[in-house]
């Protein structure tokens, strides 16, 4: 079986501005400590605030954007057909001021966009969740059905999420369900790799507590198996988000519609960069959110001991 | 005397990956209601395995096991298990924890109320009753243990076994819990099979020390009753010629007869 994986490259680089605050606060804090012993003197009590330390967290990533922002300024000086920055703002500005408007459907603003590809990753992870995560804890709990089913997950598994598209179309004979199930396909793989794994790495140790208890299948799966496996399958639910995000955008840009990949194909159609660029910023933007927000909800699941 | 756990003929097999390992052979262990007996040897000479035997995690390769003359099949709550590492579920507070035992044995029979009290008063027994909302992991690790062992006796099993239960403890912790276990069982009158590695730990605690042979295919080399009267008191003890004596015996079966191989060619 795949091992699992618990921390993406996305993850890491979240996470290093702030444990790069936290070393800083600990090299911050001998300094201070030593500028009040030698000012003994001086009957200062406050605190000094610690600039170190936001010099660190907040000015890495404003001088990363300000100079991506200038490249492109610089890029774009002499003009052609690639938008400058400010003009990208402003079209940005005139966009997000009517984000909910419906001029007939397939003009509609960037709000409605974003919230019909949400909805179809919604749909599409929410049946890949129901149908995967309890498939996991089988094949997690089950030696022969895991032996089974493991070769073809591995087969199926690296196929390009869009190589099912026309399946789908074949089988729905619409273009919204196809979308929906392209989700579905590519989110489901790392929900039952990750409940898998976390079902069989679940401790020994509480396994043999269950059967001293002589614990009831129900309560071994809600009390020992479900908590156990749960930081596991939370890891496996940010991936599953974080690919079907991937995929909305060019799943849609195929099958057309509402949606912020249709919108980006709409808008090369109509050679309009500016909101191209700005799609690009908004798609990055949501799946930022979406993975923070499921690393926020793995953090409150996770049992440290 | 009425055997209350015996031990016939016990022989034990793993087989891996890599061959087979023989274990233990020609186990014969009775152990009478009320008795602590402590199983002691090197690492690797099997006794952990007796014990797992016994709480029925493992089954023999022949022989047979019984426990009030019953066979063992299967682990059972009338032989709680203490583990090694304290084995507490930490996504359970203290008190959910030792639940999770007390429900299991008594939720047929008793109201909801009585089944909180007899938690509670598990807890209580340990000297635990000030963390029943506490995960463990908040807890140290000496109080962790106490947990683990008001998990076992809350289930009022007929035998309480016990695999090195001190073992990861510093030695501070580890002789006070020796004492408050004396006290438990003197109090609840409990059966005990207990491993341990610690020759002070098997004088002070048992009525019987079964001393083991090194693996593979060990088995039992020696049993020494220890005839001490009790209460017993560490502090008094330790100048008494029978513990002296009772010590050095174990000693001279651990270190001079059955020295550990590694250590002979050290």
């Amino acid at each position: 079986m795949v091992s699992a994986v618990f921390h993406s490259p996305l993850e890491a680089s979240a996470s290093s501005p702030k444990t790069a605050a936290a070393s800083a606060r600990g090299v911050a804090l001998p300094k201070p400590a030593v500028a009040a012993a030698s000012e003994a003197s001086k009957p200062s009590q406050r605190l000094p605030f610690d600039w170190r330390a936001l010099w660190l967290t907040v000015l890495p990533p404003v001088i990363g954007l300000a100079l991506l922002v200038g490249v492109w300024q610089l890029l774009t000086l002499k003009g052609g057909s690639f938008p400058t920055p400010g003009q990208t703002f402003d079209a940005a500005v005139k966009l997000f001021a009517d984000p909910f408007y419906r001029k007939g459907p397939n003009d509609q603003g960037i709000g409605w966009n974003i919230l019909s590809s949400l909805q179809r990753v919604g749909v599409g992870f929410g049946l890949a969740a129901l149908v995967g995560i309890p498939m996991g804890f089988m094949l997690g709990r089950f030696e022969f059905l895991n032996r089974m089913v493991s070769p073809l997950v591995s087969l199926l598994r690296p196929v390009s999420p869009l190589a099912w598209l026309p399946i789908g179309l074949l089988v729905f004979k619409s273009a919204n369900p196809a979308a929906i199930w392209t989700i579905f396909i590519c989110s489901i793989w790392p929900m039952i790799i990750n409940t898998a794994v976390g079902v069989q790495r679940v401790p020994v140790d509480y396994l043999n507590v269950a059967r001293v208890l002589n614990l009831s299948e129900w309560k071994v799966m809600t009390r020992i198996l479900f908590p156990a496996v749960l930081p596991y399958m939370l890891t496996g639910v940010r991936l599953s988000v974080g690919t079907a995000w991937l995929v909305i955008v060019a799943a849609e840009m195929l099958t057309g519609g509402v949606g912020i990949g249709f919108w980006v194909w709409d808008e090369w159609n109509n050679l309009n960069v500016q909101h191209i660029l700005i799609a690009i910023f908004v798609i990055g933007i949501v799946g930022l959110l979406l993975e923070q927000l499921l690393m926020a909800i793995a953090r409150r699941f996770s049992f440290d001991d | 005397m009425h055997a209350f756990i015996d031990v016939q003929n016990a022989e034990m097999v793993f087989t891996t990956r890599k061959g087979s390992f023989h274990a233990l052979r020609d186990i014969h262990l009775t152990v009478a209601p009320g008795e602590f007996v402590t199983l002691i040897g090197h690492s690797g000479c099997g006794k952990s395995t007796l014990l797992n035997l016994i709480a029925g995690l493992l089954t023999p390769t022949s022989g047979v096991l019984l426990c009030d003359n019953r066979e063992i099949a299967a682990p059972g709550p009338e032989r709680a298990v203490v583990f090694q590492n304290h084995s507490l579920l930490p996504w359970l507070t203290c008190f959910d924890n030792v639940h999770l035992a007390v429900e299991r044995v008594f939720a047929a029979t008793e109201s909801k109320a009585q089944l909180r009290d007899r938690t509670k008063a598990a807890l209580e027994l340990v000297g635990m009753g000030h963390a029943l909302p506490k995960r463990p992991h908040e807890i140290s690790g000496g109080m962790k243990q106490r947990v683990g062992i008001a998990r076992a006796l809350a289930m009022e099993p007929k035998v309480l076994l016990m695999d090195e239960p001190f073992g990861a403890l510093d030695a501070l912790t580890r002789a006070h819990l020796q004492d408050e276990l004396l006290k438990i069982v003197a109090r609840t009158k409990s059966t005990v099979v207990m491993v341990t590695h610690d020759v002070d730990e098997a004088v002070l605690l048992s009525d019987r020390i079964v001393m083991m042979t090194n693996g593979p295919a060990a088995t039992i080399g020696e049993i020494l009753p220890v005839t001490l009267p009790r209460p017993r008191g560490r502090v008094a003890l330790a100048e008494d010629p029978t513990y002296v004596h009772l010590r050095k015996s174990v000693i001279d079966f651990l270190y001079t007869r059955h020295a550990h191989r590694e250590a002979v060619a050290a």
